[in-house]
């Protein structure tokens, strides 16, 4: 079965560095796959590739089937594929309604006003924000705008869904409230593709997980798999030779 | 039964984040005089923003730091200092203009430091000879093993008590990193206390004495190195299986 | 929005209210006077309502929206001077001319944003004006004069002020209807996203280029048919009085007086800084000083209270942001 988004040899370079080299990974249908690695790995800028954000020097992006590579982040939503940001990017005066309005407006399907309203208040209900419709999204708390940002990607009615660490800065309650969304939405058709730093959240709910280290994939496989990988554990914990110090003397 | 002395500095509950985002759940540790005590942890897991917590550089927003037995938690970095708590911060933030003779006299602005400048300095000197042979070249023309020196240099000329060092051995090649530790082993037989934030966990275990294992901002697990490295617990920090 | 909800809301009645005092009210005992005065108050609530769709809801500072104005003013004039065309179809087509050459320019300078698109609408002001300047056909630096027979069509002076006077409210009520149709439409929602921010906006897949130069162009339309009409007026036009930067900035301190974003905070913010001004000017000791006011309003409006009156008033009782939007 060809995958959703298949991610071929894709390259950026910024300055002298190599943020994304060589880049190589697939995400089928009905899968949720997390994308983890060390600080400066290059995750997010894999994502602002995939998305249109920023141009890639190489490489081949290709979603159900048509090549995006480097298509404007405006057409790419309407194709099926949403992002949230790492960072939330509320539109800070508008309300919560307005605010996935906006996202189901101009995404997938060029929807007018009243057909967007219901689909953006359903949205706001799956995600649990329906009693706050009316409230300025500034004046959310950071769960709250997470939520936000979740919802209005949601509602540009996506079969992809790239989350930028859309747990970060959650308490544990919030957390689990924000996986049973995410098994949710695997479970009404939308695959998944994450980015994550909570390792135990990422590891149980991706079906495979993506390995990046300097720009690089590293490994790929089951959590499990991954998890029990020496050059994954490495890129963690760190070079066990480096312990040797007391034999190489001072 | 043997008394076991009050830690030197003790951390309890401490609760940080920037802006809205908490980073630190609470978090707990307390390092002993004239130990190593290390604390490590996955990238992004808030080993940072602890040390950045404790030394004042962030307001934390709950839980105590108390060091030598008087609570400090509300001070600021440059009244820490001046009570012998210093922190050589993560990516080394040298004055990259000046020369090592300048950055060094800028390590002792506290009165304590300022006291015992010309001892320390020869401390120094003698621990890490290179600085002595580029004392009048700019750092910011240094590779990156002696500007981790340097930095290191320049947290003993606050007079430290207990110098607070983030990461050490990032970016760094191995033979370097030797040097470092080599010379951290000295100071620590000295009777310097050291907290080291350190990725590389083997690295950081083999010169602890006792260590701290964090992930996503809380406290995962504690102990001494061997107990620690014999069970699957580190893995399970860094990778969540 | 179906005319049917529309109506069901206060807006339209209010602006319907307000488009029949400004009419009726002069008409009692024809007052002259009184006309006059509330035709530079019309003529403010326009610049400040049209500007507010670019500034307020998109969040562009048109700083040179005066440019609007007096193109539309010089086109008008001339069309009835040397080609005698009737005012209506002059002021018109000024409106739909100015709108196609806002297009034109719009499409280059909204890549710019911030200050530098800013600086680039004085820059357009200014270049406008220059060229003016030194185009004979509109009488150069000298500008052009309208005989009192162009009044003749219009039933004589006396008559025709009053005429001119219904069709600038016309223009207002159109301003106001206009910017509370875009606001509650998927055009509205869309550049307000833009405003609050424009990276998000775009991978939320608004046309934030097709968006921006729509609404340059559709915010051009009638502050050029109150300039033609304005000068027809006057019977004179020139280049400094037509791209007056100071009008310009007044309108700015309108938008943002009133609350900048809402359909009613920019006519609200004219009228009161309209008549604020016209007070200042009658004072001897405040003469010139409506432009050290109009600074010192906006200095603290953007410190203090950046959403304006409206602003204020919705914080206050949230229930108001229903009937004054």
């Amino acid at each position: 079965m060809m995958p959703l988004l298949d991610v071929h040899e894709l390259g950026k370079r910024f300055g002298g560095v190599e943020a994304v080299a060589g880049l190589t990974f697939a995400v089928g249908e009905g899968e949720i796959v997390g994308l983890i690695g060390p600080n400066g790995a290059g995750k997010s800028t894999a994502f602002d590739l995939i998305n249109g954000v920023r141009l890639p020097d190489r490489g081949r992006i290709v979603f159900r089937g048509d090549d995006i590579t480097g298509m404007d982040p405006r057409y790419v939503v309407r194709r099926g594929l949403a992002r949230t940001h790492q960072i939330v990017q509320p539109l800070a005066t508008m309300s919560v309604l307005e605010n996935c309005m906006v996202g189901a407006c101009f995404g997938r399907a060029d929807l007018p006003l009243r057909a967007a309203e219901s689909i953006a208040r359903e949205t706001a209900d799956l995600v649990g924000l329906a009693d706050r419709l009316a409230e300025p999204a500034s004046q959310l708390t950071i769960a709250g705008k997470k939520r936000l940002e979740l919802a209005r990607a949601l509602c540009a009615q996506p079969s992809l869904l790239l989350l930028d660490e859309v747990l970060a800065g959650l308490n544990p309650t919030e957390i689990r409230r924000m996986i049973d969304v995410v098994r949710t939405l695997r479970d009404r058709g939308i695959s998944i593709l994450m980015i994550e730093h909570l390792m135990q959240a990422i590891m149980g709910l991706s079906d495979r997980i993506v390995v990046l280290s300097s720009g690089r994939k590293l490994a790929e496989g089951t959590p499990a798999d991954v998890a029990a990988n020496p050059a994954v554990i490495e890129a963690y914990l760190g070079n066990a030779s480096l312990a040797g110090f007391e034999s190489t003397g001072a | 039964m043997r008394e076991v002395a009050a830690p030197l500095l003790t951390i309890d509950a401490l609760e940080a984040g920037y802006g809205e985002v908490q980073v630190l759940w609470g978090v707990s540790i307390s390092a002993s005089a004239g130990k190593l005590t290390t604390i490590v942890g996955a990238n992004g897991v808030g080993k940072t923003t602890l040390l950045r917590a404790v030394v004042g550089t962030i307001r934390p927003w709950r839980g105590s730091v108390v060091f030598n037995g008087d609570d400090v938690t509300a001070l600021s970095p440059h009244a820490k200092a001046g009570r012998g708590l210093v922190l050589v911060p993560e990516g080394r933030q040298l004055f990259n203009d000046m020369t090592v003779e300048e950055n060094l006299e800028m390590g002792a602005f506290s009165r304590r430091a300022a006291r015992k400048f010309g001892e320390r300095l020869d401390q120094v000197y003698t621990l890490f000879p290179r600085l002595k042979e580029r004392r009048r070249q700019a750092a910011g023309t240094f590779s990156g093993g002696e500007q981790q020196m340097l930095a290191i240099a320049r947290g003993l000329m606050s007079d430290p008590e207990i110098l607070m060092i983030d990461e050490l051995s990032l970016g760094l090649a191995p033979v370097v990193v030797h040097q470092l530790f080599s010379a951290l082993k000295l100071l620590k037989d000295a009777g310097l206390s050291i907290v080291l934030v350190e990725q590389n966990v083997h690295l950081a275990f083999a010169l602890s004495d006792y260590a701290y294992v964090i992930a996503e901002g809380r406290l995962f697990s504690e102990g001494r190195p061997a107990e620690l490295l014999s069970r699957p617990d580190i893995r399970k920090a860094y990778l969540g299986l | 929005m179906r005319p049917a909800e529309a109506l069901r809301r206060p807006t339209p009645w209010l602006i319907a209210a307000v488009v029949l005092a400004f009419a009726l009210v002069p008409l009692r005992g024809n007052n002259v006077g009184l006309r006059e005065e509330l035709l530079l108050a019309a003529v403010y609530v326009i610049l400040a309502t049209n500007l507010n769709v670019v500034l307020g809801y998109a969040g562009y500072v048109n700083f040179g929206n005066v440019v609007f104005f007096g193109l539309g003013g010089y086109l008008c004039v001339w069309l009835v001077s040397d080609h005698a065309w009737p005012l209506l179809a002059a002021a018109l087509s000024a409106g739909v001319f100015v709108s196609i050459v806002a297009l034109g320019f719009g499409l280059g300078i909204l890549r710019l944003r911030g200050a530098y698109f800013a600086l680039a609408t004085i820059g357009v002001n200014e270049g406008v004006k220059a060229f003016t300047a030194n185009f004979p056909p509109w009488g150069g630096s000298t500008g052009i004069y309208l005989s009192i027979a162009a009044y003749g069509p219009l039933g004589g002076p006396a008559n025709a002020l009053w005429t001119i006077y219904f069709l600038l409210v016309a223009v207002m009520g159109l301003s106001l209807a206009l910017s509370y149709a875009i606001r509650n439409s998927k055009f509205g929602l869309g550049l307000r996203a833009i405003g609050q921010n424009e990276d998000a906006a775009v991978v939320l897949g608004v046309p934030t280029r097709r968006y921006k130069a729509a609404a340059y162009s559709v915010s051009a339309f009638l502050p050029a048919v109150a300039g033609a009409l304005f000068f027809f007026k006057s019977a004179f036009i020139q280049p400094d009085d037509a791209y007056d930067l100071v009008l310009s900035t007044e309108a700015i301190v309108a938008v943002m007086l009133g609350g900048q974003g809402t359909v009613i905070g920019p006519a609200l913010g004219a009228f009161l800084y309209e008549e604020l001004r016209s007070t200042l000017l009658t004072t001897q000791a405040f003469s010139n000083f409506q432009l050290v006011i109009a600074g010192l309003l906006l200095l603290i409006i953007v410190q203090f209270v950046p959403g304006g009156l409206m602003g204020w008033i919705h914080r206050r009782w949230p229930r108001m942001k229903r009937v004054l939007e």
